[in-house]
């Protein structure tokens, strides 16, 4: 800063400009896609109306087709989030393992490790899903494994940064014992990382328990085939029903969340 | 006290035995077999044959496609920041009364809880095909995200500077920029960027229910049954995906913030 100047100012000039060209360069982006982007004004303008149409077809919700149609569905919803996270931290661990740099001291091994976690993440579990829908078939197998794959990236993420995280001394302790490498991950870093470990599971259940009730709009089992095909049908009254049914859904996997993370945490 | 170094824990030994029959019992339930694994484990190979070498067929789709998840992205993360920028003080209980901070909170739950693909779905219905549908979709998932999260960031404020700044006979709205702001922009740019980051990967995504973008373009490529195609989509979906979280974290760091880990 400047002696002469009187006025204190938060940030330095260098920091202003910083600040001033990413300013610009957002307006810029968002300009030029404002312009770019193709928008039928006539579209834009109906939605309201549209949005009130669609929620009086939507109305009653038809509940009484909740046990004939929906639970089975929902339920399978629910198993799919749960093999399919349980099974992406079976996956997930190992990368995890390998990605934590005081575990593995390879830097090749670890950047390897880190791309796979990146992949599988950014292919969104839709697209996972659509890929597994033409391995396995359509049904609930391809869902659970979209669900996995999708899950490994951020499990393994976070497992990875726990483990690089940990206390050295207490590994160290177990070293100089001459423990083996198995029982030095098993004593010495799964204790410290256990608190993360059920967390980020929990976590993860969570956000595919939402992510498991759309996966069915392509054909990989759970509430979102029955949403498909209501939606084909123009069933708008089973529309609702399924909608809410997942409203529930999710809300009651987010209370059962936070409290066992209260109750084990 | 018995001298041993590591006590047998029964309860957590059961708990994993009944973890293990539930996997049994559940995928008995979704009639997953070992015959069908193997199939299909035959069908992947075919499959992975048929993506290999990847190929650009159409060019121009593809290019057009990936411009407009761009855009998408870049739209939707900018109406969904400014809008919830707002919407997180209303909702935040410490400066706002019950009236205001209520219907605000529901509204944000209800923008959180449905996944993004059928939040696409019901926008598609009511504004029709295109990347209209998904700059609606994605902004309620900033909306959702970023409004719940600053809105608890704000709650977590230090009331002193608020009750300062108040003292001084200042407005609310200088009360908000001088008292609150500061202490919770540096968080709020966290949740930002990382939204971005979301609505970048998400924007690939929702063209496969027909909300503009590369996933229409990799949906119809699928149905066509383009393997190669597909596969060169896929690349370079997970190479702009990449280069937009190399961005985002870049900003983070020139910006001098960084979204914790329990945040996200």
């Amino acid at each position: 800063m400047h002696p002469d100047e009187s006025i204190w100012q938060r940030h330095s000039r260098s920091e202003r400009l910083t600040r001033l060209f990413l300013m610009i360069l957002v307006l810029a982006a968002v300009g030029y896609s404002a312009q770019n982007i193709e928008i039928i004004p006539e579209f834009l303008l109906d939605a309201p109306a549209q949005v009130k149409d669609l929620f009086v077809r939507m109305w009653p919700i038809q509940f009484g087709f909740y046990q004939k149609g929906v639970h089975e569905a929902l339920m399978d919803t629910v198993h799919i989030a749960s093999l399919g996270t349980i099974l992406a931290v079976l996956l997930a661990v190992p990368i995890g393992v390998l990605s934590a740099k005081n575990l593995i001291r390879n830097i090749f091994v670890n950047n390897f490790a880190r791309f796979i976690l990146v992949a599988t993440r950014s292919v969104n579990s839709l697209i996972w899903a659509l890929l597994f829908v033409a391995i396995f078939g359509p049904g609930a197998l391809a869902g659970t494994l979209a669900i996995a794959f999708r899950s490994i990236g951020f499990v393994g993420k976070l497992v990875g940064e726990a483990l690089e995280e940990v206390d050295p001394r207490s590994i160290e302790a177990l070293h100089a014992t001459g423990a083996s490498w198995m029982s030095v991950l098993l004593k010495g870093y799964w204790p410290q990382c256990e608190p993360t470990f059920w967390s980020v599971a929990l976590f993860r259940w969570d956000i595919n328990i939402r992510e498991s009730s759309v996966l069915g709009l392509v054909g990989a089992g759970g509430i979102g085939m029955a949403l498909d095909s209501a939606l084909n049908l123009f069933q708008w009254t089973r529309v609702s029903l399924i909608l809410l049914s997942i409203f529930v859904l999710v809300i009651i996997a987010e209370i059962v969340v936070t409290q066992i993370r209260k109750r084990i945490l | 006290m018995d001298a041993v170094a590591f006590r047998p824990r029964p309860w957590i030994r059961l708990a994993w035995g009944l973890l293990v029959l539930y996997v049994v019992w559940a995928a008995a339930r979704l009639d997953f077999t070992w015959s069908r694994f193997v199939v299909g484990l035959d069908n992947a190979e075919k499959f992975i044959g048929r993506m290999f070498p990847p190929e650009i067929l159409q060019p121009d789709s593809m290019l057009n496609g990936l411009v407009e998840s761009l855009e998408i992205a870049i739209l939707a993360s900018f109406l969904g920041i400014l809008l919830s920028l707002p919407l997180g003080v209303f909702a935040a209980r410490n400066l706002m009364p019950a009236w205001v901070s209520w219907p605000a909170r529901s509204l944000i739950a209800l923008c959180r809880s449905f996944h993004p693909v059928i939040v696409a779905i019901l926008f598609v219905k009511a504004v029709g095909f295109g990347a209209l549908a998904g700059i609606l979709t994605l902004t309620v998932a900033s909306l959702g995200f970023i409004g719940k999260l600053f809105a608890e960031a704000i709650e977590e404020i230090s009331l002193k500077q608020v009750e300062a700044v108040r003292a001084t006979g200042s407005p609310f709205i200088s009360v908000l920029t001088y008292g609150v702001f500061p202490q919770v922009f540096s968080r709020f740019i966290g949740f930002s960027t990382y939204q971005i980051d979301s609505n970048l990967r998400n924007s690939t995504m929702v063209g496969i229910v027909g909300a503009g973008g590369i996933g229409s373009t990799l949906f119809a490529a699928f149905q066509r049954f383009d393997y190669n195609f597909v596969c060169a989509i896929l690349i370079a979906i997970i190479c702009m995906i990449m280069m937009g979280e190399t961005l985002a974290r870049a900003v983070r760091r020139l910006l001098g913030v960084d979204v914790q880990k329990s945040d996200v």
